[in-house]
């Protein structure tokens, strides 16, 4: 018994080498921490239960029998992140380049199906040459039954992707369909095909970072959801995002005990809208404000800027917000911007998120660039998303409410459940100077008049009474106590059940 | 007694004169331009009377405006603070022709103190000490050269209209005296429009101490000691002190009479100040004299008692001054530190924009003006304000927007109170030199009291780079990270919907990652707070009702306060305290150790770049691509605040490309255009 004790160390042994020490040197030397210790960041301290830490592949062409290294280039199992349970892969570059055989690809399937029926999250960590060329069509079937998977567990439980070096090919696929990507500067990147190829193909000259690392697809391609300095950092802020996140759809979203009063005022959102309605602010002060402990974990920061999307808590719960940033294109609504919230709302919805909007928009972007490029159906995307979601939906209008934005900005016509306005808000069909351009043109020439009449319009529909006299707006409310009746509109919500008529899916306009 | 007065000016003074009129029970209309519709003075008076746009030469400076307000509220009295009208003469005529009192001194006191040679040939009269120097007009710089020699180099030679500095020049030779002659004259005709120039002598190891005088209309006059005002930037006072750590008894005494002397030489009546510069051997000689009330003038009041602003309300309305020298004693010892909207990590550069976060430190319960310090406790911290959270710092005025004073019995107890105070001041949405004010507080040479006017100057040549915490500092904010973390932690760890039995265990041992250092601890926790052991033995008591997200820390550090600005970072904290500011990591050892592999990542060199300063639109790009550019050349125009403000080429060298153009509103550091 002893003896056979001591094989189980010894091959544990061996597989927790990895590639050897050489390589995991090498791997060291690129700014980049081995599987292994990755998922020691990643999960609690002695929480990992690893699963098929013998496996090897069974190829037996180019040689391949000679080298069949234990686990096969992934590291699998599961853990919990703060106690909470999450299953997890991690490739391993330092064995076999990371490739992906059709035993690696079995392992992390094996884990994915474990995750849907146990009801936890998958984090998949990233850091691969790709498929295993020497495996040739195992390697794709593998790919294909991951790719599988991820369609499966997709508003199932939440699926993060962690790339943490080179995801290129079919590869890509795999986290292209997870909710979440996180990128690690400088040592990550992400492309269907590879500078060599462009050059062959486009005379493109491309280097790797610029054609798929993170600032690239933070900023420009909006595939990846942020950027991190490093492994350490890009591992501690994944766990950070995992504590906002329901386990599955079948449990609610998590509770953490909090130390902000829900009831606090704050003076200060009385003078957050300047009195030139020309002027920007900051919509993210009002988010830091009313968030639980200024606690906000942003998505897509970098791109699309003139939409804010994230979570915070309020009474120690997870709430995603979507918010107009007045500072970026006065906060207007475009394609860019349309996508990226409504697919932030449609993982709110999956995931039983309640959802909070803070609207000042102006309307969409108008232009050839926007037409041509399609405005019309991306738009139509966030409609559909805000029309379509079930969760509680809470709206706070602090400035410009205008024309088809105002609808689709979780309007009380979308089924808003609980919606407020500031003072301040103008609900409208467009601004006073455009209206009264368009219903007063026979004046255009005198521009006394026109001035007359800009502040005829101004006053009659500059504000949220004439939405509220209609009960479009649930109430007026003072910009100091907005937190307070956040708490407890979400509060009042926490009952809501909403059902859609029975349909195999929606068509959301893609 | 006057049913209503109003204050003829705004930010914090205004609000200061308020607060004693109020305890006195009388009425206050406060003015307003534009910008200050919704300033903490305007919400604080019983009145506001709207007096124009933004710019102070359109509002706060125009007599009209002010007496249009008084006539229009029935004010009897008019208080004007400091600057815009208060040292007017003809503000003061214009009150007079109309029978309103002037909470300041007779029109003819204004007059003799306002001009530079004026005031210095009374102040010879009345036997005060003056820099030797010549007075009369100076024909040319041969003449300026015999004179300089009569005096003795070094010489100052002075605009006599100047002010900030302007057409001043320091001359230590024949030569330099001719030079310094020639553009000093130039400077003050094109600055002041007035080309008058005089000699004297050059004081070295000067400081700047003044006397605060309290004077009636019934030839009454008494002096409050010194105020020490020697930390300025660019003779912009920074921090001053009462009294002042140099001065011995029988200078204050000698000080004290000469400035009373010349009060009463000009009829003063009223709270004014004699501005003295003192050598290094305590010789002293008159500057000038300020015929209003000082900015610093609190710490006056919390060393004498005194309620200086009702005292200038008392003897405007005629009374007998209450108070004789003998009244007078310094009790303690005062700091003022003057918070600033200026970016410290930017030369300095005034800052504008919405103050997003204000919380001053709390103020001593019980103290008011014109009570004994001691009273309200062991230390007062007084804080003079005129600004809100949620308010807004415009460009039209002064960018000085709080304060911030405390008392203690003695100078480095007043300091360390400071310390505590500044590192509790959250100030947030705009640049600030609260860093700037907590490193001169913790200056060895400030806090030896060795100091004179150069100090800035000569500790800070470089500008202001942050503070580097000292050894002992740092292993306190280690062990008080620490805590915090562990706290955080643990917080985390309860967390709904946890694996029942298999729970997240934190632990006791920690690595604090902070200044380039990593230091281990192991933190032993109770009821009342954590032991925290270092990796050589030592350990320190920590004790706090931090909880986590809170962005003030008050702990107690081995018994000794320690007050932290906490914020969050990617996996850690960012910590301010004594000028710091600090990326501070707390880790499990192993994780320590895995975060030890990470490659340093150097910020990005953005010498070749340029950054666009602050928020605002491009106007005008004035180069191509391509172009060679010479140091000093114009790049760009970018506007902030309908402000332009001209971007120049640091050094010489080629565009290489031009990332933005005319109407492109872009963020603080983003990039303008790249240089070879």
């Amino acid at each position: 018994m002893k003896d056979i004790l001591h094989e189980l160390q010894e091959r544990r042994e061996a597989a927790r080498q990895g590639g050897g020490a050489k390589r995991v040197e090498a791997q060291h030397a690129k700014g980049k921490l081995t599987a292994r210790e990755r998922v020691e960041l990643l999960l609690d301290e002695g929480s990992f239960e690893e699963f098929d830490t013998f496996v090897a592949h069974r190829c037996t062409d180019f040689g391949m029998q000679q080298n069949r290294p234990y686990g096969d280039g992934v590291v699998t199992g599961w853990g919990t992140v703060n106690g909470r349970q999450v299953y997890v892969f991690s490739q391993d570059f330092t064995v076999l380049g990371g490739s992906v055989s059709a035993t690696h690809a079995a392992k992390i399937c094996k884990i994915m199906d474990m995750a849907v029926q146990n009801g936890a999250p998958v984090i998949g960590i990233n850091d691969s040459g790709g498929a295993r060329i020497q495996e040739g069509v195992d390697s794709l079937a593998g790919y294909g039954e991951v790719f599988a998977r991820n369609i499966k567990a997709s508003g199932v439980v939440p699926q993060i992707s962690v790339i943490m070096g080179p995801c290129a090919g079919g590869a890509v696929y795999s986290p292209a369909m997870t909710d979440f990507i996180f990128m690690v500067k400088d040592s990550s990147y992400m492309f269907v095909t590879g500078p060599d190829v462009v050059k062959t193909v486009t005379n493109e000259i491309v280097t790797a970072e610029e054609l798929g690392g993170a600032t690239t697809h933070t900023r420009k391609s909006s595939v990846a959801d942020a950027a991190f300095e490093n492994d350490v950092e890009a591992l501690s802020e994944v766990r950070r995002l995992v504590d906002f996140l329901p386990l599955s759809n079948r449990e609610v979203p998590p509770v953490r005990p909090f130390f902000d009063d829900p009831d606090r005022i704050e003076t200060s959102l009385d003078t957050l809208i300047p009195e030139n309605p020309n002027q920007p602010y900051d919509m993210k002060e009002l988010i830091l404000k009313l968030a639980d402990e200024r606690d906000f974990y942003e998505i897509q920061e970098e791109f699309a800027k003139n939409i804010i999307t994230g979570f915070i808590r309020l009474e120690g719960r997870t709430v995603g917000v979507v918010a107009n940033q007045p500072m970026v294109l006065a906060g207007v609504l475009d394609i860019d911007s349309s996508r990226k919230a409504a697919r932030f709302v449609r993982f709110c919805d999956a995931f039983e998120i309640p959802l909070l909007t803070l609207v000042d928009v102006p309307g969409f972007l108008p232009g050839t660039t926007q037409e041509y490029g399609g405005v019309i159906k991306h738009g139509a995307k966030l409609l559909f998303a805000y029309g379509e979601a079930t969760v509680p939906k809470v709206t706070v209008i602090t400035r410009k409410a205008y024309g088809g934005a105002y609808d689709v900005m979780s309007s009380k016509h979308l089924g808003g459940d609980v919606n407020y306005a500031w003072p301040t808000a103008q609900v409208a069909v467009m601004g006073a100077k455009g209206a009264t351009e368009i219903l007063y043109r026979s004046e255009l020439g005198d521009p006394e008049k026109i001035a007359a009449r800009t502040a005829e319009y101004e006053d009659r529909f500059a504000n949220p009474f004439v939405a509220a006299e209609r009960g479009f707006i649930d109430e007026v409310i003072a910009p100091q106590t907005t937190r307070k009746r956040l708490c407890r509109a979400f509060a009042a919500l926490r009952g809501k059940r909403q059902q859609m008529p029975w349909k195999k899916h929606d068509n959301i306009p893609l | 007694m006057f049913k209503k007065i109003l204050i003829a000016n705004r930010g914090e003074i205004a609000c200061r004169v308020i607060k004693t009129a109020r305890k006195m029970g009388i009425a206050t209309v406060a003015v307003y331009s534009d910008a200050d519709r919704n300033a903490l003075h305007v919400a604080m008076a019983d009145e506001a009377v709207h007096i124009g746009p933004p710019p102070a030469n359109q509002s706060y400076i125009v007599i009209d405006r002010i007496m249009d307000a008084i006539r229009q509220t029935g004010a009897e009295a008019v208080h004007p603070g400091y600057g815009f009208l208060s040292e007017n003469p003809k503000f003061a005529a214009a009150l007079a022709a109309e029978g309103v009192a002037f909470i300041g001194p007779p029109q003819g006191a204004i007059e003799a103190m306002g001009d530079k040679i004026t005031s210095k040939k009374i102040a010879q009269e009345a036997g005060v000490s003056t820099v030797p120097g010549y007075m009369g007009l100076i024909e040319d710089a041969e003449e300026a050269v015999k004179i300089s020699r009569e005096i003795g180099y070094p010489v100052m030679i002075k605009a006599s209209a100047g002010g900030g500095g302007k057409g001043m020049r320091i001359a230590w030779s024949d030569e330099e005296a001719r030079e310094g002659f020639q553009s000093s004259k130039n400077e003050a005709a094109s600055s002041f429009g007035d080309d008058r120039i005089f000699i004297e002598k050059f004081v070295t190891q000067p400081r700047h101490i003044e006397i605060q005088v309290l004077a009636d209309g019934h030839g009454n006059c008494i002096y409050l000691g010194e105020r020490e005002c020697s930390i300025q930037r660019r003779n912009q006072k920074v921090i001053e002190e009462a009294p002042s750590p140099f001065l011995d008894e029988a200078t204050r005494k000698a000080m004290g009479e000469q400035a009373c002397a010349l009060a009463r030489a000009v009829g003063y009546a009223s709270a004014g100040t004699v501005e003295f510069i003192v050598d290094g051997a305590r010789n002293f000689y008159f500057l000038e004299m300020n015929t209003r009330l000082q900015v610093e003038h609190p710490v006056t009041e919390l060393i004498t008692g005194v309620d200086l602003v009702e005292h200038m309300i008392r003897v405007a309305n005629g009374e007998v001054l209450s108070l004789t020298q003998d009244d007078i004693t310094l009790t303690g010892w005062a700091m003022e530190s003057r918070l600033y909207a200026e970016d410290p990590y930017r030369n300095f550069l005034p800052s504008i924009g919405r103050l997003t976060r204000y919380r001053p430190p709390a103020e001593t319960e019980g103290y008011v003006p014109g009570t004994a310090a001691g009273a309200a406790g062991p230390a007062v911290v007084r804080n003079d304000t005129g600004v809100y959270e949620g308010g807004e710092i415009s460009m039209f005025y002064d960018p000085m927007i709080a304060k911030l004073c405390t008392w203690a019995p003695t100078r480095a107890d007043a300091i360390e109170e400071m310390r505590t105070a500044l590192d509790a001041f959250e100030v947030e949405g705009i640049g600030h030199n609260l860093p700037f004010l907590s490193a001169v507080m913790d200056h060895p040479r400030f806090v030896s009291g060795e100091i004179t006017t150069a100090f800035i100057a000569e500790e800070y040549p470089e500008g202001f780079a942050g503070v580097t915490l000292p050894d002992d500092a740092l292993r306190r904010v280690a062990a008080a990270a620490a805590a915090m973390h562990r706290v955080a932690e643990i917080r985390r760890s309860r967390l709904s919907g946890r694996m029942d039995n298999h729970e997240r265990h934190v632990g006791a041992d920690w690595v604090v990652t902070a200044q380039g250092q990593s230091l281990p601890v192991s933190i032993d926790a109770d009821r009342d707070g954590a032991t925290v052991r270092f990796a050589d033995g030592a350990s320190m008591r920590v004790e706090s009702g931090w909880t986590p997200g809170r962005s003030l820390a008050l702990l107690q550090v081995d018994g000794a306060p320690l007050v932290l600005k906490v914020g969050k970072i990617p996996g850690g904290f960012r910590i301010r305290t004594r000028g710091a500011d600090l990326k501070v990591h707390v880790r499990t050892p192993r994780h320590a150790e895995l975060a030890a592999l990470m490659p340093e990542k150097l910020p990005p060199d953005t010498s070749k770049l340029l950054l666009c300063p602050m928020p605002g639109l491009i106007v005008r790009v004035e180069v191509e691509e391509g172009a060679e550019v010479q140091e000093g050349q114009n790049l760009c125009t970018v506007e902030a605040m309908k402000m332009e403000n001209i971007l120049r080429a640091e050094r010489r060298g080629v565009v290489v490309k031009i990332h933005a153009g005319p109407g492109d509103s872009l963020g603080v550091d983003e990039i303008i255009m790249e240089f070879e």
